[in-house]
């Protein structure tokens, strides 16, 4: 193909041919695209799936979506979805009222790292151990984003961020928590799977993790969580085309992809 | 003259992109390329497509700014390409 | 209409369910406990939801969580786990939610932490004083409705004495008068609406409304309601004896009935005392005590802590009279419970000494 001059197609309008639109600009339940998240950035891909399943599955008149504190918090006032926006770490805590007070309500949590697992830790771990059926998505990308990039609970060995420059080290900084294993060793937890928004197959099998979490909550199981490893090349000090392969490379190197727990699954 | 099939194609919000190239990898059949000289209004370079789109939309899927609107011909196309050498 | 026995932290139990309480999450802490426990026992009957949470903040979390979808909601704890809520006590009235907070304390040391906004910023909750289990009954009922009215956390001062007195009380539902309708509760069904709804304490508006984000706008907006809540409650006061008073004595909560007692006492004594009994501690009743401080020759504050409410004594009389502190903490050994101090003898005695000074003390009064 290389070897060819091949012509540039228009793009700046719909086909003249007859032809059927497979994906639109915007997913149904986010209101406004333009978003100021780094270039790159892969919570903005993720987000874009949590609210594709909530549309396909006709849920957004049952949805509250609880957001913690992070650059992701700059989708809470731009879904077309209702929105509690919580305090760092505290979207379980929220959440587990909401769904308390309101059963019928799909409630999915929307969290960093920083925010879950550091801040946030005992909210998440006793939602899980209470089998409370709400849904957690944690976007797990090893840093502190909207702070700068610092280092968390979750960053692994070697890992450079703002404050471990030289790596992160088990004598000074000590281990990553590898949150999912955390939650899928707990009995309340029915679904538990890690997924990534680092290449379009990832993407898609991340959707299904997370239409398979939101069905584990309809159906009253117990705890669902769906982490996600997103890019952050700023974070990362990396090139936004080098970010897919440093997120394999390094992030899901420790905290591996698949379903780590299904009770459905029997 | 050589045509290649195409069974897709894409609208490009140019200035929506942020320049990032996720896109370019991840499309299966490599028909995005980012452009070399040409920004858009807020100083990022693009994606532009070339002939051969299946509509797999992996590239919407990827893309962290929502630049993509994905079609699928109901026939697949074939579009004519230059061979080396050609006019 | 039969009035039962009930210990005080029934009878709070009893009087949040009838107000339409349908959501409460505690943290187990002494005096606070049995509130918690009743709450187990009265919510579940009639649809409610009482949540055992593993901490306070996760406690004080899901009631904000609950208070978003409209249902009414509280939380409470004793000073020490009310410190712990602060951050989100302070946040729920920035995403101006209706959250009755209830401080069974173990002394009138969180008078700071009630009125001052206790956590970060100037955000001001109104705060209600009970001085015993009836009126417990009432204010907490009153809580609910001014948390709607306002859409801000009301904090209600309960304590260790108001736990565990028993009294025979018949708690019924009071009717406060309408309230505006709830247009900005979460429920999923504004979802797809191209309008769905967002609670928060980072603003209000939408990115589609083309507005930028502006904490700064946000946080002068808050202000402007709380402003509206400051200027539209009723500051609740009780007074005695003041037409004439020579000496005033302000005391809250159930000290405050004590201080009464002992003022009550007094004058039929011939002592020329009256009392100041503030009921809500935000909005301070400053103009009653101008007005009682202009008469007098002191002004003495009783309270069980080592002086808090004696500032906004001070700011309220603004030199009118001089103003004396008459209380200290007194606490028992376990610093759980209000301490052997609070007695009527030993009230009365301070009381007289403050009288003494002010050389308004008859002849022939008993010390």
């Amino acid at each position: 193909m290389t070897d060819r001059l091949l012509p540039i197609l228009p793009t700046d309008a719909p086909p003249t041919e007859p032809a059927r639109l497979v994906d639109d600009f915007t997913p149904a339940l986010i209101d406004v695209g333009a978003h100021n998240l780094c270039p790159g950035c892969g919570e903005p891909i993720a987000m874009r799936s949590v609210m594709e399943v909530i549309a396909e599955q006709d849920l957004m008149r049952q949805a509250v979506a609880v957001f913690g504190i992070g650059c992701y918090t700059a989708f809470s006032n731009n879904l077309d979805c209702e929105v509690l926006q919580a305090l760092h770490g505290r979207a379980p805590s929220l959440a587990t009222g909401v769904k308390r007070a309101m059963p019928d309500t799909v409630v999915v949590t929307i969290q960093g790292d920083g925010d879950m697992v550091n801040e946030g830790l005992q909210e998440v771990v006793h939602a899980a151990a209470r089998g409370e059926n709400i849904t957690c998505v944690l976007l797990n990308n090893g840093v502190f984003g909207e702070t700068g990039g610092h280092m968390t609970a979750t960053t692994t060995l070697g890992q450079r961020t703002k404050n471990s420059l030289e790596g992160r080290n088990a004598a000074d900084h000590g281990y990553p928590i590898q949150m999912a294993a955390l939650l899928a060793g707990l009995e309340g937890s029915a679904y538990v799977a890690r997924g990534a928004v680092n290449t379009a197959g990832n993407v898609s099998r991340t959707k299904r993790m997370i239409e398979k979490a939101v069905d584990v909550q309809r159906r009253g199981l117990g705890f669902s969580f769906v982490e996600i490893l997103t890019m952050c090349p700023t974070g990362w000090f990396v090139e936004t085309e080098e970010a897919p392969a440093y997120l394999d490379g390094t992030i899901a190197a420790v905290h591996a992809g698949g379903v780590l727990k299904d009770v459905t699954s029997t | 003259m050589t045509t290649l099939l195409t069974r897709g194609t894409v609208v490009i919000d140019k200035e929506a992109c942020k320049g990032c190239d996720l896109c370019i990898d991840a499309c299966p059949p490599q028909v995005l390329v980012m452009t070399t000289h040409e920004l858009n209004d807020r100083g990022y370079r693009y994606p532009q497509l070339l002939p051969g789109c299946t509509g797999c939309k992996a590239c919407s899927q990827i893309c962290p700014d929502f630049v993509f609107q994905v079609y699928r011909y109901e026939t697949p196309i074939e579009i004519e390409v230059a061979d080396e050498g050609g006019a | 209409m039969v009035a039962q026995l009930m210990e005080g932290s029934e009878a709070i139990a009893a009087a949040m369910t009838a107000a339409g309480c349908r959501f409460f999450s505690g943290y187990p802490m002494t005096p606070f406990t049995e509130v918690l426990e009743h709450m187990a026992k009265k919510l579940p009957p009639v649809g409610g939801v009482c949540m055992n949470a593993e901490s306070e903040l996760e406690a004080v979390g899901m009631a904000w969580g609950a208070a978003a979808t409209g249902t009414r909601s509280a939380t409470g704890s004793t000073g020490q786990g009310l410190s712990l809520m602060q951050e989100s006590i302070t946040e729920l009235s920035l995403a101006r939610l209706p959250v009755v907070v209830l401080n069974m304390a173990r002394s009138q040391a969180e008078y700071w932490q009630a009125t001052r906004g206790g956590g970060h910023g100037d955000w001001r909750r109104i705060v209600l004083a009970p001085m015993d289990v009836g009126e417990a009954t009432e204010l907490v009922q009153l809580a609910f409705h001014l948390a709607d009215r306002w859409r801000n956390p009301v904090i209600v001062y309960g304590d260790y004495y108001i736990a565990h007195t028993y009294q025979s009380v018949d708690v019924q539902p009071i009717d406060f008068g309408p309230l505006p309708e709830n247009e900005w509760a979460l429920t999923g069904a504004t979802g797809g609406s191209g309008r769905a709804r967002l609670v928060s304490p980072l603003g209000d508006t939408k990115q589609r409304d083309d507005v930028g984000y502006d904490l700064a706008d946000y946080y002068r907006r808050v202000h402007a309601h709380q402003v509206a809540m400051i200027e539209g409650t009723e500051a609740l006061v009780e007074t005695g004896h003041l037409d004439d008073a020579e000496v005033v004595v302000v005391a809250f909560g159930t000290p405050g009935k004590f201080v009464r007692f002992v003022v009550e006492e007094l004058r039929a004594e011939g002592v020329p005392v009256g009392y100041v009994r503030p009921i809500t501690l935000f909005p301070f009743p400053s103009t009653v005590v101008q007005a009682a401080a202009q008469r007098a020759r002191v002004v003495g504050v009783y309270e069980n802590s080592n002086g808090q409410l004696v500032d906004d004594v001070r700011l309220a009389v603004l030199g009118a009279a001089p103003v004396e502190f008459i209380g200290g903490l007194s606490l028992d050994g376990s610093a759980f419970g209000i301490g052997p101090e609070i007695t009527v003898p030993e009230i009365r005695a301070r009381v007289l000494r403050l009288c003494e000074s002010a050389g308004c003390v008859p002849e022939g009064v008993a010390r």
